[in-house]
C-alpha cells in the first residue's frame, strides 16, 4: 500500500527532514510511526498525501508513484487517503453531519448514499444521535472521533493519522487507538504517527522508528 | 449521468443559496459592496434613461416640425390649392395648408406694423405659401420630403428650421459618447470591487479552504461558492440599482410633466425597457462572476495545506 524507496526531503529552506527513508508496509497493515520530535514522522505522513513531495527517492502509493502525479490530479488522489490531524481540522461554521459528509459531496455522492454513509461512520465512532450539533458542542475526544468519522466516511483504503491524541489524556487516546484498530480489522491500511511510546508498546503494533530522518529501528513493538 | 448532471445541477443550487446566506449573514460589510455596486450601475444605466429620453423627445420634436414651402409669384390661387391638395397625399406628408398670398398680406399687415407702408403698393408682393407637416420618420426622410417639393416647378424655396434639433442630436450623440466611457468605467470598478470583497471571503476562509483540499476538493470545487457569490453580489447590485432608477423616475415624472404642458406636449418619461432591465440585470451578474473568478485565480491556488 505504501512504499518508500531512497526517499530524501529537503525543505526549500535547506533543512534536511528526511535522509534515505526506505520501507514498506502491506494492505491491510497497521503500524505506528514514532520518534522524538522533529525527527520527521509529519514530513514523512505528507509526503503520502502528497502535501509534500520528495526531493530524492520514491514514493509509491497503492502502486501510484506520487511524482507523477499532477498538481490538477492530486485532489482525486487525495479522495483514496482518509487523513486525521492533532488539531481535528474541522469546519467550525457547518454541523457535524456536514463534516462528515464533505468528503462525500466533494466525491459527488448521491444524497441518500451520503446520509446513509455519514450516520454509519458517526456511529462507528460513538456519535450517532449528534449530527446536528456544531464541533463546538463536543470534548476534545468527541471532536477527534468526528475528525476520524469524515476520514473513514467515504472508505478509503488507507488512513493517516499525525498525532491523533497528541491532545488527549491517556484514557481518551486507548479509545481512540481501539478505534483506528476496528477500522484496521476491517482491512483498512493504518499509519500513525505519535510520540505516545507508552501506548505503541501497550498495543503492539509494527513500528517505524524515525530518528532525525533516518530510520531507527523497525519490527513489533 | 442523469444523476451526474443532477448533482451538479443541485450543487450549484446549493452555493447560490449559500453564497445569499453567506451575505446574510455579514449585513453591514455586504450592504456596503452591495451599495457601492448599485451606484456603479446606476449611474450609466440612468444617464442612459436619460438620453434615451431626450434622444425620443428631439425626435418627436423633429417630426413635428412645419416648414414653408413658398410657391412661384406667377402661381394663382387655383393653382396653389391644387397643389396643397396633391402634396397633401403624399405618404411623407401628414398635413398641409394653404396660407393664400391674401392671407398672409393681412397677417403681415396686423403683426408687422408695416401696414400703412403696404396699403400704398398696388401689387401685393407676398407668395402663396403652403405649411407642410412631415408625416414624422427620420431626418433624412424630412430632408428628402423638403428636396422633392423644392423640385417641383411651382415652388420657388422652401424654408425648414431644423438646425437646432441638429445642434440638439449633435450633443446627444457626444453625451452618448461620454456616457459609453462612464459605462467601461465603473463596469471595471464593479470587477474591482467584487475582486477585493472576493479577495477578503478568501483570506476569511483560508483554514476552511485548506480543510477541503485536503479531503479532496479540486480546484472547480473550491472555486465554485466564491463564483456564486460574485454572481449574488452582482446580481443583488443591479436589483438595487433597478430600484434607485425606478424610484428617481417616479421623483421626477410629475415636474417633467409639468415642464412638458407648458410646452403643449404630453410627453411621458420612458423608464428601463424590459430588454434594457435584462441587459441591466445579466451585465451586474457577470461582473459579479468575472470578479470572482479573477480573485478565487490570483488567490486560491496559493493557498495550500501544510
Ligand atoms: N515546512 C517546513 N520548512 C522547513 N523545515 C521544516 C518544515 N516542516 C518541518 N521542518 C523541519 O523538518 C524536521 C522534521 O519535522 P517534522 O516532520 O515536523 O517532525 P516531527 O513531526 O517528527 O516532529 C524538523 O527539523 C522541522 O523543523
Ligand atoms: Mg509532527
Amino acid at each position: 500500500m505504501i512504499q518508500f524507496t531512497s526517499v530524501h526531503k529537503r525543505y526549500p529552506n535547506g533543512r534536511d527532514a528526511l535522509n534515505g527513508i526506505s520501507f514498506e508496509i502491506a494492505k491491510g497493515e497497521m503500524a505506528f510511526l514514532t520518534g522524538p520530535s522533529g525527527a520527521g514522522k509529519s514530513t514523512l505522513l505528507k509526503l503520502v498525501a502528497l502535501i509534500e513531495r520528495p526531493s530524492r527517492g520514491t514514493v509509491l502509493i497503492n502502486n501510484h508513484n506520487t511524482s507523477r502525479i499532477r498538481r490538477r490530479q492530486i485532489p482525486y488522489f487525495r479522495r483514496q487517503i482518509g487523513i486525521v490531524f492533532q488539531d481535528h481540522k474541522l469546519l467550525h461554521d457547518r454541523t457535524i453531519f456536514d463534516n462528515v459528509a464533505l468528503p462525500l459531496v466533494i466525491a459527488a455522492a448521491r444524497r441518500r448514499d451520503i446520509e446513509r454513509r455519514v450516520r454509519a461512520a458517526l456511529d462507528q465512532v460513538g456519535l450517532l444521535g449528534r449530527e446536528h450539533g456544531l464541533p463546538v458542542t463536543l470534548s476534545a475526544g468527541e471532536q477527534q472521533r468526528v475528525g476520524i468519522a469524515r476520514a473513514v466516511a467515504s472508505r478509503p483504503d488507507l488512513v493517516i493519522a499525525d498525532e491523533p491524541t497528541g491532545n488527549l489524556d491517556p484514557d481518551l487516546s486507548l479509545d481512540i487507538m481501539r478505534l483506528f484498530e476496528r477500522f484496521n480489522e476491517v482491512g483498512v491500511t493504518i499509519l500513525i504517527a505519535t510520540h505516545d511510546l507508552e501506548l505503541v508498546e501497550r498495543l503492539g503494533h509494527r513500528q517505524i522508528k524515525l530518528e532525525a530522518g533516518r530510520l531507527a529501528s523497525e519490527g513489533l513493538s | 449521468m442523469i444523476h451526474r448532471a443532477r448533482h451538479y445541477l443541485s450543487l450549484h443550487a446549493q452555493n447560490l443559496l449559500g453564497a445569499y446566506g453567506r451575505l446574510a449573514r455579514q449585513p453591514v460589510g455586504s450592504t456596503m459592496t452591495v451599495v457601492v455596486i448599485a451606484i456603479a450601475l446606476a449611474l450609466p444605466a440612468g444617464m442612459r434613461v436619460l438620453v434615451n429620453n431626450i434622444d425620443a423627445l428631439s425626435g418627436s420634436w423633429a417630426g413635428a416640425i412645419d416648414f414653408s414651402a413658398y410657391l412661384r409669384l406667377d402661381v394663382d390661387t387655383e393653382r396653389a390649392t391644387e397643389l396643397a391638395d396633391t402634396v397633401e397625399r403624399r405618404a411623407d406628408v401628414a398635413q398641409v395648408t394653404h396660407v393664400s398670398r391674401d392671407d398672409a398680406l393681412a397677417e403681415f399687415k396686423s403683426y408687422s406694423g408695416f401696414g400703412d407702408a403696404l396699403d400704398a403698393l398696388d401689387d401685393n408682393p407676398l407668395p402663396h405659401a403652403l405649411v407642410v407637416r412631415p408625416a414624422g420618420g427620420t431626418r433624412a426622410e424630412i430632408q428628402a420630403l423638403a428636396d422633392a417639393l423644392e423640385a417641383l416647378p411651382e415652388v420657388d424655396f422652401v424654408q425648414i428650421d431644423t438646425a437646432w434639433v441638429e445642434r440638439l442630436r449633435a450633443i446627444v450623440l457626444l453625451v452618448e459618447r461620454i456616457v459609453d466611457i462612464a459605462t467601461v468605467l465603473l463596469a471595471l470598478a464593479v470587477v474591482l470591487v467584487i475582486g477585493n470583497t472576493i479577495r477578503l471571503e478568501i483570506n476569511n476562509r483560508r483554514t476552511e479552504i485548506e480543510v477541503v483540499k485536503l479531503v479532496g476538493g479540486s480546484d472547480a470545487f473550491i472555486r465554485r461558492p466564491f463564483l456564486y457569490m460574485g454572481l449574488s453580489y452582482g446580481l443583488t447590485g443591479a436589483i438595487l440599482a433597478m430600484l434607485t432608477i425606478g424610484v428617481s423616475l417616479l421623483l421626477i415624472a410629475e415636474p417633467v410633466r409639468a415642464l412638458a404642458g407648458l410646452y403643449g406636449s404630453a410627453y411621458e418619461l420612458r423608464g428601463l425597457t424590459a430588454r434594457e432591465a435584462g441587459l441591466l440585470l445579466g451585465s451586474g451578474a457577470i461582473l459579479g462572476w468575472l470578479g470572482a473568478g479573477i480573485a478565487t485565480a490570483r488567490h486560491l491556488r496559493a493557498i495550500e495545506p501544510t
